[in-house]
């Protein structure tokens, strides 16, 4: 089986889009909304966020939504249940991105079986450390098809990325600066010596930009950088503007890309 | 059986450092170096003579006349009252502050639940002329009003945590935030026995000093180092971990954790975590955990702000499931009956949560020849206010 994540690089090595959002936020059911809307905007990939009590590396703003969708009523069971007949309406790259422990108590097998199921592409869960994941994880992840995502940050050793490199098959999650998600700086020089740095390691996998990513000015910036960009807390924001979810996301969706 | 953390940062099967790619440098930073650094002639030397002359240890281990005769029993105090500021906490902040120092890190940022943590840190930022920021949640600062104060006149600059239940769990969520913020300047001083590898080894053996002295004073006492009980409340569990520590090893020794029941186990309302907890990752750490079925972290509950923690230490879920240590829990209503026995019969006021290790005494079934020392954490004075709310001497 092919992945989509896999084919979308290979279809398109630049300026690629993609968005994440907090499932069951603004309102439950909004999920498969959500989705459609971002593909027919012209979204390259879609990251589905799990909610999480105590999200650390999240700031205000997704911290906020996670805490509406718990109440909400979101639960990785739900949000499989919403997603079970999404591939009969797009084939648009999936990946859901959450903490380890709502992940450990649904059973990580179970979790890797069902997303597979429902035709998720990769996983992101960034409190689940390297070594843990090759040494327990990794084959049952390779088994469902399933891309393992990994983040690095400007502080990451060269020597680490490349063995985060080597055991990833899908993209790199480059976090822009030492941040947690949602702050608006702009990419600094700094950082552009970091993406710099990067791009000249010619690692197998491809990288999108993530972290502070929130207008068509920063967007522009990253994809000089790297493949693509990844822009979650603006677009959050986004979808909490009055007028209708499908106004919302076109209108946000097309401040970027115009 | 070992009871120490392994090479990987696991304790049993909890511990580890489960945190997010922007914390791995800092953390393997610490991880690398804190071992090298506190076996440092200078930087033992420097410890021991702060630890010393400026916390005012050893603190003493008293013999409690008028306990040990209600309860038929010897019962032992370990004074970590006594300590400058009020509790144990301080070991720990000294230690962390001077590896912070020569990791050569110029900001310090402290969570605390009660306050006791974060005095103790900005006291030794004071004492170190280093810039302080505390994080505590915002129900926290209403009721530990007098510690807030004192962070203040400190020089800390407190900063309240607004998200979830406003206590421990999110005042610690602000402050790793805050870490992944300041990644390069930044020194986190945690105050318990929790988050990623190697906090809970390191913190652990600085308060190990506890139970370092209770060996050599109970032998002057009673021509043994080992007591029949050592006892101690457990929120994340630091006070437990230091007077645990040279213990763990004596079979000989039992070892009781005390945890919050708040209003009763089963009321919805506690904050016993061996009971209520499992298995789970909070704070970088996999731990037993109070969580509902979907892996949400619940909001706990205790009167006593010091063990309203949802998670406990990977050592003790350790020492728990592996029964080296037994775990009993104690209520509101028991600990504030502990404050009041403790302060009448031997006029000691303790803190809310060293009263819960006081409130087992008469479930222990101890034989008279037997020895308890119980860990005196703190001190009660930040909780006086709520001492009067309940016990209503004006009326009498």
């Amino acid at each position: 089986m092919r992945n989509r994540i896999k084919h979308l690089f290979e279809q398109k090595q630049k300026g690629l889009l993609s968005v994440y959002f907090t499932a069951g936020f603004p309102s439950l059911n909004d999920t498969e909304t959500i989705i459609l809307e971002l593909e027919k905007n012209g979204v390259d990939l879609i990251e589905v966020g799990m909610p999480f009590s105590d999200p650390l590396a999240d700031g205000p703003t997704i911290q906020a939504s996670s805490t509406v969708a718990l109440r909400n009523g979101m639960t990785i069971s739900t949000l499989f249940d919403q997603l079970k007949d999404i591939r009969k309406k797009t084939q648009i790259p999936l990946v859901l991105m959450g903490y380890l422990n709502p992940v450990m108590q649904y059973g990580v097998e179970r979790f890797c079986q069902r997303a597979a199921e429902v035709g998720i592409d990769g996983i992101i869960l960034p409190d689940l450390p390297l070594r843990e994941y090759v040494e327990e994880y990794k084959e049952l992840f390779e088994k469902h098809n399933l891309s393992k995502v990994f983040l690095i940050t400007p502080q990451t050793p060269e020597e680490r990325i490349r063995e985060i490199d080597s055991h990833t098959n899908g993209f790199i999650y480059m976090v822009s600066s030492a941040s947690t998600t949602g702050k608006t700086l702009g990419l600094a020089e700094q950082s552009q010596a970091y993406f710099q740095r990067v791009a000249g390691m010619q690692l197998q996998n491809p990288g999108v930009i993530g972290f502070g990513i929130h207008d068509k000015e920063t967007f522009a910036s990253a994809c000089n950088h790297a493949s693509g960009a990844i822009i979650g807390s603006a677009f959050v924001k986004a979808l909490q503007e009055e007028g209708s979810l499908q106004q919302n996301i076109a209108t946000f969706i097309q401040s970027i890309k115009n | 059986m070992s009871y120490h953390v392994n090479e990987k940062g696991f304790y049993g099967k909890f511990g580890g450092a489960y945190v997010p790619e922007m914390l791995y440098p800092n953390v393997e930073e610490l991880r690398q170096n804190y071992l090298r650094i506190m076996q440092e002639p200078d930087f033992q030397e420097e410890l021991q003579h702060l630890l010393k002359d400026y916390v005012g240890r050893p603190t003493p281990l008293y013999f409690a006349p008028r306990l040990s005769e209600k309860y038929n029993t010897k019962v032992y105090l370990k004074r970590e009252d006594l300590n400058h500021t009020g509790a144990h906490k301080i070991n720990n902040t000294i230690g962390q502050v001077l590896l912070a120092k020569r990791l050569g890190k110029k900001r310090i940022i402290a969570e605390t639940g009660a306050g006791q943590h974060g005095v103790a840190t900005a006291t030794v930022c004071a004492l170190m002329g280093l810039e302080c920021i505390v994080y505590m949640g915002e129900v926290d600062i209403e009721r530990q009003a007098p510690n807030v104060a004192r962070m203040k006149m400190l020089g800390a600059q407190v900063v309240p945590a607004t998200s979830g239940s406003k206590t421990l769990k999110d005042a610690t969520n602000e402050a790793i935030r805050d870490w992944i913020n300041n990644p390069e300047n930044t020194y986190y001083i945690i105050g318990s026995v929790v988050g990623p590898h190697p906090y809970p080894d390191m913190v652990a053996r600085f308060q190990a000093v506890i139970s370092e002295e209770m060996r050599a004073q109970l032998l002057e006492k009673e021509g043994t180092e080992l007591p029949t009980y050592v006892v101690a409340c457990v929120g994340g569990g630091s006070n437990a971990a230091g007077a645990f520590y040279h213990y763990l090893d004596e079979p000989a020794v039992e070892l009781i954790a005390v945890e919050a029941a708040g209003k009763g186990i089963d009321s919805g309302e506690s904050a016993a975590t061996s009971v209520l907890g499992k298995d789970g990752i909070i704070h970088g750490s996999r731990t037993l955990l109070m969580q509902t079925e979907d892996g949400q972290v619940t909001e706990p509950y205790s009167i006593s702000a010091g063990l309203d923690y949802p998670g406990v230490g990977p050592l003790h879920a350790h020492l728990f499931e592996s029964q080296r240590a037994r775990f009993m829990s104690a209520t509101d209503d028991e600990a504030l009956q502990s404050v009041l026995e403790l302060t009448r019969l031997e006029g000691i006021i303790p803190a809310l949560e060293s009263a819960h290790a006081l409130s087992v005494l008469d479930r222990l079934q101890a034989k008279p020849s037997d020895i308890i020392i119980i860990n005196l954490s703190g001190r009660g004075d930040k909780d006086l206010s709520t001492y009067l709310k309940h016990f209503h001497f004006d009326e009498k």
